[in-house]
């Protein structure tokens, strides 16, 4: 019955016209990054390189795919997490905002099997986008500016990547980048859990991760002890796979934390969702 | 009249609060298979609380609740496969063909249900032609009837029907009446239906149950709860102080319910009806029309009004 409960989510994730506004504004996003890098990437590039210019000289491809992929990568990853509530916030509240859920919990399958059909749907399309995020930014960038090494600017400095050195830090880097948007599916699936319309889940989201972020970059004592254990502090942490050496404690720190908020939440929303009186 | 004596619905002092505010209060019925048993009861009465209840969407605070003579807190599943309902307003996913839709809570039913059967429900409910529209083309009619046939989808021996005439125009609440019937007849399902519409119960519940407040009033057969109420019969004349002296000379001035400009009303028996209507005739009061107001709403209002 779970899996007859899946396949009935895909086909309404793969029916609601919301689906495709994710997969849509990640390409327009990406056709018009890919665009400007295309058309004035070098004075782009010139601004990053400009104070190690008098130490240093660059040779070669260095607006390349993978320097684009990266950049995309960075710049999405801050509007992702928009696109997968607009969609996993609303599973349950949609349900609820329609009158389905009605019929829907009448049915002879657990409410704990309704949920996780749920939510296994909604990380399936959050897999989707972010395949598609890193299609269209690794293949597409590759074949409109080739490849070559990877340069990466981060606190310590410059770090120059090889190109035989990227694509398991590519995979990696996207394996934790995809943790951390299931971190976001899970959190407005649980708000959804709470709420009777499909707009609250998906604003409570926005507005969680803007003040946790907000948390994690203000420079006060207090707040210092709990920024570490903020999610949004570990939204980032697919960018360890671009240091040399590479960071193994801040990564196995941020997986956990991030796994740890997961199981979390899920425990919330089964326990709210188990016990909620449908009255909608 | 009930086909067997099994009970497949048994419920004892249900209640439910939603915080201070109790919803139902003591309701207790019990419904036998083969019936068509009426649930009514003003708005607000508890009824919608007690079907969700029943069907598990609501939690409720106390009292027993046994459906095919299983608890429904332990055996949620086995009850529910048992049942179709339409709680409310059939409502359905929009950006989904029916025939979809139909599909998807077929799935969800814990029977093999073939795409034949599908279509074959489909027709039955005479949206035949309409399988492959999305749903947001469908009138509310229209939406109805597919509640149905999700309702019959997985062939259930219980089918709760919650309000399932509410926003229908004439036509569709006949359809949705005849479907109903049908049901009953042809394919001999036990049928729990609430309504506000009380002339819907009066003309196909074998038995029901009056709730008011959360409370269980009365229940029992239609038929005889009816019988055992006064007929009122609504007489329309030319001539209101002449037909009381007449009724007066015959000694029935007793019978006179309440008069109004042109209309007298009177208790009186169905055989006597054609008596009076003769009486008034030959002493020269013309009578326009007869209306006997012998209907459950009376009933209905003096019980919930006790």
């Amino acid at each position: 019955m779970f899996w007859k409960s899946t396949y009935n989510e895909f086909i309404k994730i793969a029916a609601k016209p919301r689906s495709y506004i994710g997969i849509g504004a990640i390409t327009l996003i990406i056709v018009i990054i890919l665009f400007a890098m295309k058309s004035d990437g070098m004075s782009f590039i010139s601004f990053v390189t400009q104070p190690f210019e008098q130490s240093l000289a660059f040779e070669g491809n260095i607006l390349n795919g993978n320097l684009i992929a990266f950049i995309i990568l960075q710049m999405l990853i801050i509007h992702v997490p928009l696109l997968i509530a607009l969609v996993t916030g609303d599973l349950i509240s949609g349900e609820g905002a329609m009158g389905t859920i009605r019929l829907l919990l009448t049915k002879p399958i657990s409410r704990t099997s309704i949920l996780f059909s749920k939510y296994l749907a909604g990380c399936a399309y959050t897999l989707v986008i972010l395949l598609w995020m890193a299609f269209m930014a690794l293949v597409v960038g590759k074949w409109l500016f080739g490849t070559g090494d990877l340069m990466v600017l981060n606190s310590d400095g410059l770090i120059v990547l090889q190109e035989h050195d990227l694509a398991w830090r590519f995979i990696c880097g996207f394996v934790v980048a995809y943790l951390s948007m299931v971190m976001i599916a899970t959190l407005s699936l649980t708000l959804s859990c709470f709420s009777e319309n499909s707009i609250g889940p998906i604003v409570t989201t926005m507005a969680i991760i803007i003040l946790f972020t907000i948390i994690g970059t203000l420079d006060v004592p207090s707040l210092q002890k709990i920024q570490p254990y903020l999610f949004t502090s570990h939204m980032v942490a697919w960018r360890n796979f671009f240091e040399d050496p590479l960071p193994m404690d801040k990564i196995i720190e941020s997986t956990c934390i991030l796994v740890l908020h997961i199981i979390g939440l899920l425990a919330i929303a089964v326990y709210k969702f188990k016990r909620k009186d449908i009255l909608s | 009249m009930s086909d067997t004596n099994e009970k497949i619905v048994e419920i004892k002092h249900l209640e439910k609060n939603f915080g201070k505010f109790q919803a139902v209060k003591d309701v207790s019925f019990d419904v036998y298979r083969g019936d068509v048993f009426g649930f009514l009861g003003p708005n607000g009465a508890g009824k919608s609380t007690t079907i969700r209840t029943m069907l598990s969407l609501i939690k409720p605070s106390g009292g027993e609740l046994k459906l095919f003579g299983k608890d429904l807190a332990k055996d949620r599943n086995y009850i529910l496969q048992r049942i179709g309902c339409i709680v409310e307003k059939p409502d359905f996913y929009k950006y989904l063909s029916a025939e979809t839709n139909i599909e998807i809570f077929a799935r969800l039913s814990g029977m093999n249900v073939t795409k034949s059967k599908v279509h074959e429900i489909i027709e039955f409910v005479g949206l035949k032609g309409r399988e492959k529209d999305k749903l947001s083309g469908f009138s509310h009619g229209m939406k109805q009837r597919l509640g149905i046939a999700q309702t019959l989808i997985h062939d259930p021996e219980l089918i709760i029907l919650d309000e399932p005439t509410t926003g229908l125009d004439p036509q569709g609440i006949i359809d949705i009446r005849n479907l109903i019937l049908q049901l009953k007849n042809e394919r001999n399902k036990t049928v729990l239906l609430s309504s506000h519409i009380l002339s819907e119960i009066e003309l196909i519940a074998n038995r029901m149950v009056i709730i008011s407040k959360g409370k269980t009033i009365v229940q029992g057969s239609v038929k005889d709860l009816l019988n055992a109420q006064e007929l009122i019969v609504v007489f329309t004349i030319d001539n209101l102080e002449k037909a009381k002296l007449i009724l007066q000379n015959a000694s029935m001035s007793e019978l006179v319910d309440k008069t109004e400009t042109t209309t007298l009303h009177l208790h009186i028996s169905q055989e006597k009806i054609p008596v009076v209507n003769k009486l008034f005739a030959d002493n020269g009061v013309n009578v326009y029309s007869i209306e006997a107001k012998r209907k459950l709403e009376d009933y209905f209002l003096k019980l919930i009004n006790a």
